[in-house]
């Protein structure tokens, strides 16, 4: 569904949100029973339709003309030309391919990691109230605090704890920031994300069958097995859930760059919502930028879908 | 009580993997609030140091230079109003559609939670050019509207399935005795509400405490909040780590802790009621 078009269908849902499922008795009367429940739902409904609407197509106005932040005096409808240089701009192919590789490797890391750390903290052990909070804490932490607590603590050649620890094995530190801009990114957000990775999967882990799965126990099933007979399709859904949630979060990474790599060397750590940044804020060119815009918006609308699909049937 | 298990290598072993796991994982956490009690030679120190002589000398430096309270202001600010805001929006609305469900609730929940899929950096260039133009560039109120805003759908949504288990028979009972909208809302619903209204709200606070995109793009010095400042010791004072380290611990501390008590809410909010 896309946004436009759901769009379209909720103004006649605010006109018809007048019939009750359930009508009690009230003594307030027909009318007001009426009347009651859409005003209330209003002022949500009007604010989020504003504030969807107003800048999707101001958006799409914007990337039809010339329109330079610094330059207010040039306008003029200039057709798709702002789409045109977006995309022919050599950055931006890099900037796909580099967010794909952030999300696609951060969801392999969380998923993959956070399933294990799920399955390594379900049964009791000593201290498993404590390691449950102090797991869950990474993902607390302000994207810009992550961003230098890594680049500068963690990673810095010289002084950084990494940069110890491969002196104490007798190797060369590694100057990640230049070296490795993407993969330093990719690093500071699986570590922001694999808690809440671990978080969904342990809560899921909660509701599995324990008869089942002591059953299976009982007649020997091994670990392999039930990881693949039981845990597994057990934590499908909560998998696919978290899969889905990072992709619209993780599409516009944006503080851990600006903070870090500001996009760079080159662009070996550009994304497309810092690419999007970069036209619309340093180089003022509010036209390509909102065209650039719509390109991330249609991807995000295409990861949407989905995950509306599959909460809506979880919906009644 | 059932009786204790006795002790095997399994859980031994699973214990210690356990606690490795958590302190790796830990760590760069942990590391963080050990420099920010260091000195600056201390901090960059060749090997590190695990132990040494704590100063609080930084707390004093980062709000000396960088006005650290002015900016913990503005987070607190922006960050309570436009929880409340969104609160006193969302609560009404989730009411209506818990109780007064019609063929139309599910599509209109759905079509919330379809605009926040929308990426912020979509809206970047509108926001900011509407936002400039009203003249509220670097203002709190232009970061409190945007946050109510993107932070609306998630409350709207973890009311409405709090709001859902709550009876529908107490309420209809109260209107049968008379109760007004406003007896109904103070008197039976935020009583049985109240859980859901207080892990709304932590959960909104630390969405709003830790948002840094609108934060770095729409403010300056006046309005910034702690995510900004932390921005601001990127490149030229990044080598003063022990304050970085400081000004970070400062930044987070108040809200990690919010996040261990709104963990199972996270969860719930996050995956919008799929995962329970």
């Amino acid at each position: 569904m896309s946004p436009l078009r759901s769009a379209a269908l909720n103004t006649d849902a605010v006109e018809a949100a007048s019939t009750p499922v359930s009508a009690p008795g009230r003594p307030r009367g027909e009318a007001a029973s009426r009347f009651l429940p859409r005003a209330l739902l209003a002022p949500a409904v009007v604010t989020l339709f504003l504030w969807m609407i107003v800048p999707l197509v101001m958006t799409i106005y914007f990337s039809l003309i010339r329109y330079n932040l610094m330059q207010p005096g040039e306008t003029g409808f200039i057709g798709l030309a702002n789409y045109e240089f977006f995309v022919t701009d050599a950055s931006f192919w890099t900037a796909i391919v580099n967010t794909l590789l952030l999300l696609g490797s951060v969801i392999a890391i969380t998923v993959v990691g956070g399933v294990s750390v799920a399955l390594l903290i379900d049964d009791p052990f000593p201290g498993r109230g404590l390691v449950r909070v102090l797991l869950i804490s990474p993902f607390f932490v302000m994207p810009t605090v992550n961003a230098l607590l890594w680049k500068h603590m963690m990673m810095n050649p010289i002084y950084g704890v990494f940069a110890q620890v491969w002196h104490f094995f007798g190797a060369k530190p590694v100057d990640w920031m230049t070296d490795w801009p993407l993969f330093s990114v990719i690093v500071m957000v699986a570590w922001q994300w694999l808690p809440f990775a671990t978080l969904i999967f342990v809560t899921a882990l909660q509701s599995m069958n324990r008869e089942q799965l002591e059953a299976a126990r009982m007649d020997g099933a091994r670990y392999f097995q039930q990881l693949r007979y039981l845990y597994v399709p057990h934590l499908g859904r909560s998998i696919a859930v978290v899969i889905m949630i990072e992709m619209i979060f993780l599409m516009s990474v944006f503080a851990e760059i600006f903070t870090t790599t500001g996009g760079g060397p080159g662009d070996a750590s550009t994304n497309i919502a810092f690419l999007i940044f970069k036209q619309a804020l340093l180089n003022f060119d509010a036209g390509v930028a909102s065209a650039g815009a719509l390109f991330a918006v249609v991807l995000a609308n295409i990861v949407a879908i989905f995950l509306i699909r599959m909460i809506g049937k979880n919906l009644d | 009580m059932a009786p204790k298990p006795p002790v095997s290598a399994a859980l031994i072993a699973r214990t210690v993997a356990a606690w490795m796991v958590t302190l790796v994982i830990f760590f760069p956490l942990g590391w963080l609030v050990l420099t920010s009690f260091k000195t600056e030679l201390q901090a960059i120190s060749v090997p590190p140091l695990l132990f040494f002589t704590p100063t609080l000398d930084n707390f004093v430096e980062v709000q000396r230079r960088s006005d650290y309270l002015l900016y913990a202001q503005n987070s607190v600010i922006t960050s309570v109003v436009s929880t409340l805001l969104g609160l006193a929006i969302a609560f009404p609305a989730a009411y209506s559609m818990a109780f007064f469900r019609s063929r139309w609730t599910r599509d209109v929940l759905m079509w919330m939670l379809s605009t926040k899929m929308m990426p912020a950096v979509g809206a970047l260039v509108p926001i900011y050019v509407l936002a400039q133009t009203a003249g509220l560039l670097d203002t709190r109120l232009a970061l409190i509207i945007v946050f109510t805003l993107s932070n609306l759908p998630i409350m709207v949504w973890m009311l409405y399935s709090s709001f859902r288990d709550i009876p529908h028979e107490i309420l209809e009972a109260a209107r049968m005795d008379g109760a007004t909208l406003w007896q109904e809302f103070r008197r039976v619903l935020l009583p049985l509400g109240m859980g859901g209204l207080f892990s709304t709200g932590l959960l909104c606070l630390v969405l709003a405490w830790n948002e840094a995109f609108w934060s770095l793009n729409l403010t300056a010095a006046k309005a910034g909040t702690l995510a900004a400042l932390i921005a601001s010791y990127s490149s030229p004072e990044g080598l003063f780590w022990a304050k970085l380290s400081c000004a970070s611990f400062m930044a987070i501390a108040p809200i990690v802790v919010f996040g261990w008590f709104s963990q199972r809410q996270l969860v719930q909010g996050l995956t919008f009621g799929a995962v329970k």
